[in-house]
């Protein structure tokens, strides 16, 4: 019993054979092999798994893939632009926003979003936005800071990490 | 990672497919909106259905709008968009109070309003919400449209009078003129479920009488998330803060909690109390006109 | 040249030159080299790893906490025409396999064969195409269970009626494990006993809590059937000892196993013990003849693996009228869960319990542990906890704010009056540790100019008024903590682990082209070794960071060691580090004589090049050296070439990194609601070698902290079920629960370590519970609370405002 679906991922269509009940996390990960968006629970509270649907953050371990179909993803590996880093990511790389890594491409993503609705957020809004993914390394406090630093330079030209 | 069991899967059209795909598949089909708590469910294998029908492509059950004299709100109206609506934000405060402390905003990205009152979670919040509006579902079927008042649609944990071939399609609130709305809620962090909350409106007159009041709780067993006593103890009475603090008592008193790790029963029933106290105090204050 | 006789402490005091890279050639702030993959998806996890015709196990576990196993009925899973394989305990005690030996001596069931212990306990390994029909198999594998009593309460495992646990060990009628002494019985009874002391009594429960880092726990596992050679992916914090376990347990030749780390997603102790999972993915790449993948879903992390803390603590401590502290004991209940599988040091089965003095000059202490089983989960060490400090740390900062609330005295001037003085380091504690260094009260005064402490409390005394006046309204409260740590284990005549001494090797090749590769024994979870051990070779041979290359975590190319947990990779590998590269250092220096035709004894090294003294223009650059080396330049006779170098670094003490913290909260009395407003932390670790990196550790302690005080609990409810087996219920703190930390640092270095350098990981860890819980317990005073277990919850905070606080390790009731 599978089924055929397909959906955009960082800008390129793809397609493939599914079970139903795959979920959207797998269908990235082992499907098309885009090991950047990560997993870290059973009950939707973690939030590593975060990854743009149409723009908006979505946890993809409670979307199907069959869900998605039709929809457009974005992951972690469609934020750099040819060479260049997303300002988010070198936000991320200056303030050291990351430590073991984990979070970081749903964090990023996270803020991805939230700095194309709101450009300039203050600490505190940074804060309400991300606290749907947790964070066991940083404290979050290089995390806010690191999405403050992509506010003020939103318009990088090189790539710098 | 825990993974759901096999199903079959269709993507509904219209409400009238959906309706469709639901009588032709049985009961062992479920629609899924938001899919965040049915989703969940599957993974850990507490629910297993054969088919589920994803509703997601119903647009235009996506809205929120003044409608008469109602707002109406459509079944898959997301929780970001109750949160951000400036409708609900003018009539209704109490949406905006809960919303901010439902899930997490990434959650509240997908989860819908229908979805959330149709998985009747004893906790839920915005059961509590749209008991205390008084509000009005609107439930379809391939039969038609019947309507149901949120005090009778609950019909007890995790279940609704929504039957396995209907839909939750609308959800109305009449607009009330000098209103206030508030809702409060305590959980144990950011994200998580109620301990216990509660929200109500306050309508008055020019002398300070309660015109009309509604009190919503949830996760302390009050039944069909609603405190009656609480509300006879105000309505038709002059507003004051001992009024305010008789009728939280009375609150309180009409819960039947449970104690589980969010806590014990009788600090659960402090809290019914505790945060009608607060919810009233601050509704009053927008009736007035006197604050956010 | 060994360890001893290097230089110590070369704290640098200017700042250091930068290299065309604009990296700090030495100490200094430097963006980490490992995120170049992290930010764009690039890291390869566990899970990440996928091999060409690779299967997926799922183990079945036990739904209850103690049962006795009648049958187990695969054939309906083994039909599934999906599953490869499916093995039971039966299966593996056929190939001497169903039990294998934990890092605390005891044993531990692979697969269950008799009797289930704890909820969770592994029971069957189903092997399957793809994950999904992996975990379908396990719902058709049958096991008549026959249910027993179980031990939930710790204090009541010693019970006669209790049931027996461990029933496996002949001859055991009990559920003892061990009793544990410390410190000085007979001394600590002569001080409580005078006459003119003031005693302070409480029992302070460390409840159960778990790491539960982002990432879960797997292992890929995969045996060559030609070479017989074996090769596992593990999430694993100590390649090396996982590699010698595997060979001792499964009796494959140590030579034939490879055992690599790939990135971690985080381990704070939980990836340091060796989980019958990982067994079962080797069992299964050998019956299937196919690499196996086993990753635990976080059930599976949060309710079986190595758990943190369970420490039931009875305490006593006297004091003069005026507050000078005496002395200091307590009898501690151990709960050790149905396996004693803690990762410490064998001489140490409570770990550095022993530690609880604390930071103060005492003159008696004394301690005893007694360790029981109950039908719990195993573990114990874990949690960023320095082998138990954490639970030391926490028991006597409360103890002393117990005191200073019953002696109705400002905690920080009791803090101020008791700690540590600058010249009595090294300071000889009371239970046998030997302080290297310290000046506790610069770093305790840094920390209450940072905060306004008087500010603080001039505000409190208002807010209470208001208070006691409205009846409404939050409560301010103020906690201080200061800790000592003891990090960086060895040395290896006190310290092992299963009779592996603790002691880290290093190697360090140099190219001919002066780039370099510096490959580690210990493996980076996000600490970022990438970075600062290219800056400790750096710093050493004045080499751009950027032109070291550091290796880590995979056996085959590191060389051996006891792997990073216990905040030790700075204290050893980092002075493995430093070691091996004066070594190269002083090769260079004859490769240099030759090559300037002068005598080593001539030379003078100038950060990157040996020079001619009094003639600093003729000189060889480190780069030119290598490539010397490497030429067909003439060396002196017994000199080889190359400058290679390698050393294993044992270190002669611990470093004791301290640190003083406090806390600012509002409580509010109504709803029981925490919220913390700020967290003022500064830490004393030595030289910092990579400041970023060392605040980063510190933020992310400090936030598990807030977890620990306020929300993070693994609590069973009667039948031994966990209550904590889900990020439903276990709560992490989020970034709405965690303020903006507001860091000092003192530096203060050790004068063993070759750079003075201490460990920093676990500090915030080690010292931030006990300042937040002091901090509400400060704030409910007024309302006549003087202790209530962590986690505060609202629950917890409204019942101790009632009188009735709660048992925090059991369900409410
Ligand atoms: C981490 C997390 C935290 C959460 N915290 C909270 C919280 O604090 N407070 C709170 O109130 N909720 C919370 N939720 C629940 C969240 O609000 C969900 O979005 C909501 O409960 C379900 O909405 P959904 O659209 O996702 O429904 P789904 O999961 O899609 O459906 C839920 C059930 O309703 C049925 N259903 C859905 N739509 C309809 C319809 N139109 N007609 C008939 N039946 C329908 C489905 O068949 C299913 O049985 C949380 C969820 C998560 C994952
Ligand atoms: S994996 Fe935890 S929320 Fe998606
Ligand atoms: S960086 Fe490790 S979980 Fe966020």
């Amino acid at each position: 019993m599978t089924m055929q679906v397909t959906m955009t991922v960082n800008g390129e269509e793809v397609s493939r054979e599914i079970e139903p009940r795959l979920l959207l996390v797998h269908f990235l990960r082992d499907e098309i092999g885009l090991t950047g968006t990560h997993w870290g629970c059973d009950t939707s509270n973690c939030g590593v798994c975060v990854v743009l649907l149409d723009g908006v953050p979505a946890k993809s371990c409670t979307v199907l893939a069959a869900m998605a179909g039709g929809h457009e993803i974005q992951t972690v590996e469609g934020m750099a632009q040819g060479g260049t880093l997303h300002p988010v990511q070198e936000g991320f790389f200056q303030e050291h926003g990351l430590q073991c890594g984990f979070c970081t491409p749903a964090m990023m993503l996270t803020a991805q979003a939230l700095l194309e609705v709101n450009p300039d957020p203050s600490t505190t809004e940074i804060r309400e936005a991300i606290y749907g993914t947790a964070c066991r390394c940083t404290g979050y406090e290089n995390i806010v800071r690191a999405i403050r630093w992509a506010a003020e330079h939103p318009a990088l030209e090189e790539v710098t990490a | 990672m825990q993974t759901p069991a096999p199903f079959e899967y269709e993507r509904a059209t219209s409400v009238d497919n959906a309706l469709a795909l639901l009588e032709r598949h049985g009961p062992e089909a479920r629609v899924v909106a938001g899919g965040h708590s049915l989703l969940p469910m599957m993974k850990l294998r507490l629910a297993g259905p054969e088919v589920l029908i994803d509703i997601n492509d119903l647009a235009d059950l996506d809205y929120i709008r003044v409608d008469g004299d109602d707002i109406a709100i459509g079944a898959m109206t997301r929780h970001a968009a109750l949160l951000s609506s400036p409708v609900l934000a003018e009539h209704y405060p109490i949406f905006r109070d809960a919303e901010r402390v439902i899930a997490d905003p990434v959650v509240r990205n997908r989860g819908t309003f229908g979805g959330s009152v149709c998985q009747a979670d004893p906790s839920e919040d915005l059961s509590a919400v749209t008991s205390a509006l008084g509000a009005t579902m609107v439930i379809r079927s391939t039969e038609g449209v019947r309507t149901v008042s949120a005090r009778e649609f609950h019909t007890g944990p995790y279940e609704t009078v929504v039957g396995p071939a209907e839909i939750l399609v609308e959800i109305r609130v009449p607009i009330r003129p000098a209103c206030g709305s508030a809702y409060e809620k305590v959980d144990r962090r950011a994200g998580d479920w109620a301990v216990a909350a509660g929200g109500c409106f306050l309508t008055l007159d020019t002398g300070g009488t309660v015109t009309d009041v509604g009190i919503g709780l949830t996760a302390v067993g009050a039944p069909h998330f609603c405190a009656p006593e609480a509300e006879a103890a105000l309505r038709g009475h002059p507003i004051s803060d001992e009024a305010i603090v008789a009728a939280a008592a009375k609150a309180a008193a009409a819960t039947n909690p449970a104690t589980d790790q969010r806590g014990p029963a009788d600090y659960k029933r402090h809290l019914a109390g505790e945060l009608t106290k607060r919810a009233l105090r601050r509704a009053l204050v927008r009736a007035r006109g006197e604050g956010a | 040249m060994t360890a001893t006789d290097v230089p110590t402490s070369p704290v640098p005091t200017s700042p250091v030159p930068m290299s065309a890279a604009g990296n700090p050639i030495g100490f200094g702030r430097m963006l980490r080299k490992e995120d170049a993959r992290f930010l764009r998806g690039k890291g390869n996890y566990l899970d990440d790893v996928n091999l060409p015709g690779m299967l997926h196990g799922a183990i079945l576990r036990s739904p209850y906490a103690h049962a006795r196993i009648n049958s187990i009925d695969i054939s309906a899973a083994q039909a599934h025409p999906k599953v490869r394989a499916v093995i039971t305990g039966e299966v593996l005690a056929t190939l001497n396999l169903a039990w294998m030996p934990t890092m605390s001596y005891d044993t531990q069931a692979v697969l269950a064969t008799d009797k289930v212990r704890f909820q969770g306990q592994e029971v069957a390994f189903v092997v399957a195409e793809d994950r999904y029909s992996a975990r379908d198999a396990l719902e058709l594998v049958e096991v008549d269970y026959e249910v027993l009593p179980a031990v939930v309460d710790a204090t009541k495992a010693l019970d006669a009626d209790a049931p027996v646990i461990r029933t496996d060990k002949e001859g055991k009628t009990d559920n003892h494990i061990y009793d544990w002494e410390t410190g000085d019985s007979a001394a600590c009874d002569e001080v409580f006993n005078r006459p003119d002391v003031v005693v302070s009594k409480a029992d302070i429960l460390y409840p159960r809590s778990h790491p539960s880092p982002m990432e879960t726990c797997g292992s890929v596992a995969s045996m060559d059937p030609v070479t017989g050679k074996l090769t596992c992916w593990i999430t694993s914090q100590a390649p090396h000892a996982h590699r010698t376990v595997y060979a001792l347990v499964a009796g494959l030749p140590e030579h034939k196993i490879q055992v690599i780390s790939p990135d971690i997603g985080g381990g704070f102790g939980n990836k340091v013990p060796v989980y019958p999972g990982y067994v079962c993915a080797v069992v299964g790449t050998i019956v299937t003849g196919k690499p196996v993948k086993w990753m635990e879903d976080r059930f599976e992390n949060l309710a079986t693996t190595g758990f943190a803390r369970d420490y039931h603590m009875q305490g006593e401590i006297a004091a003069t009228r005026d507050g000078k502290i005496l002395a200091l004991r307590t009898h501690t209940l151990a709960d050790h869960g149905a396996f004693n599988a803690t990762a410490q040091p064998t001489k140490f089965p409570a770990g550095f319990f022993s530690i609880f003095t604390g930071s103060y000059d005492l003159e008696a202490a004394y301690g005893k542990v007694t360790a029981v089983y109950t039908n719990k989960a195993p573990g114990g060490v874990a949690y960023a906890c320095s082998f138990r400090i954490t639970e030391a740390a926490y028991f006597v900062e409360r103890m002393v704010d117990i005191l200073a609330h019953d002696l109705q005295m400002d905690p920080a001037e009791l803090r101020m009056k008791n700690l540590i003085r600058p010249e009595q380091f090294p300071y000889q504690t009371k239970t046998g540790w030997e302080y290297d260094s310290g000046d506790y009260l610069v770093t305790l005064q840094a920390t209450l100019d940072a905060a306004g402490y008087k500010e603080l409390r001039a505000e409190q005394v208002e807010n209470r008024a208001r208070y006691e006046q409205t009846g409404e309204g939050t409560l301010l409260g103020i906690g201080l903590s200061f800790f000592t740590e003891g990090v960086g284990a060895g040395p290896r005549k006190h310290m092992d682990i299963l009779g592996l001494g603790m002691a880290d090797g290093c190697e360090l090749r140099i190219h001919p082209t002066g780039k370099a590769v510096i490959r580690l024994s210990v493996q980076t979870q996000g600490q970022g070794h990438e970075t600062t051990f290219a800056q400790i070779v750096a710093h050493e041979l004045g080499l751009p960071p950027e032109d070291v290359e550091v290796v880590h975590g995979d056996t085959d190319q590191t060389p051996f060691g006891l792997g990073t947990y216990g905040s030790r990779s700075t204290p050893v590998s980092g002075a493995a580090a430093a070691v091996v590269s004066r070594r190269v250092k002083e090769k260079a220096r004859i490769v240099a004589a030759a090559a300037l035709e002068c005598s080593p004894s001539d030379l003078e090294w100038e950060l990157g090049r040996w020079q001619v003294k009094g003639d600093p223009e003729k000189a060889k650059t480190i780069q030119e050296i290598a490539l010397l080396a490497h030429s067909s330049l003439e060396l002196p006779e017994g000199v080889e070439g190359h400058l290679d170098a390698s050393a294993v670094y044992n270190p002669p003490n611990l470093t004791y990194p301290y640190g003083a913290y406090l806390c600012v909260v509002d409580v509010d009395p109504g709803t029981g609601a925490v919220k913390v407003r700020r967290f003022i932390a500064t830490d004393d670790c030595g030289p910092r070698i990579n400041p970023m990196i060392v605040e980063g550790q510190i933020h992310g302690g400090l936030a598990e902290g807030i977890g620990m005080a306020l929300m993070q609990v693994i609590a069973f409810d009667e039948n031994g079920n966990c209550l904590g087996g889900s990020f439903m219920d276990y709560l992490l703190p989020t970034s709405l629960e965690c303020p903006s930390w507001e860091l000092e640092a003192t530096v203060t270095p050790s004068p063993h370590h070759p750079l003075g350098c201490k460990g920093v990981g676990e500090s915030a860890t080690v010292g931030s519970p006990a300042a937040v819980v002091n901090a509400v317990m400060d704030a409910l005073a007024p309302l006549g609370v003087r202790h209530a277990d962590m986690p505060l919850t609202p629950a917890q905070v409204w019942l101790a405002i009632q009188g009735r606080p709660a048992r925090t390790d059991l369900a409410f009731t």
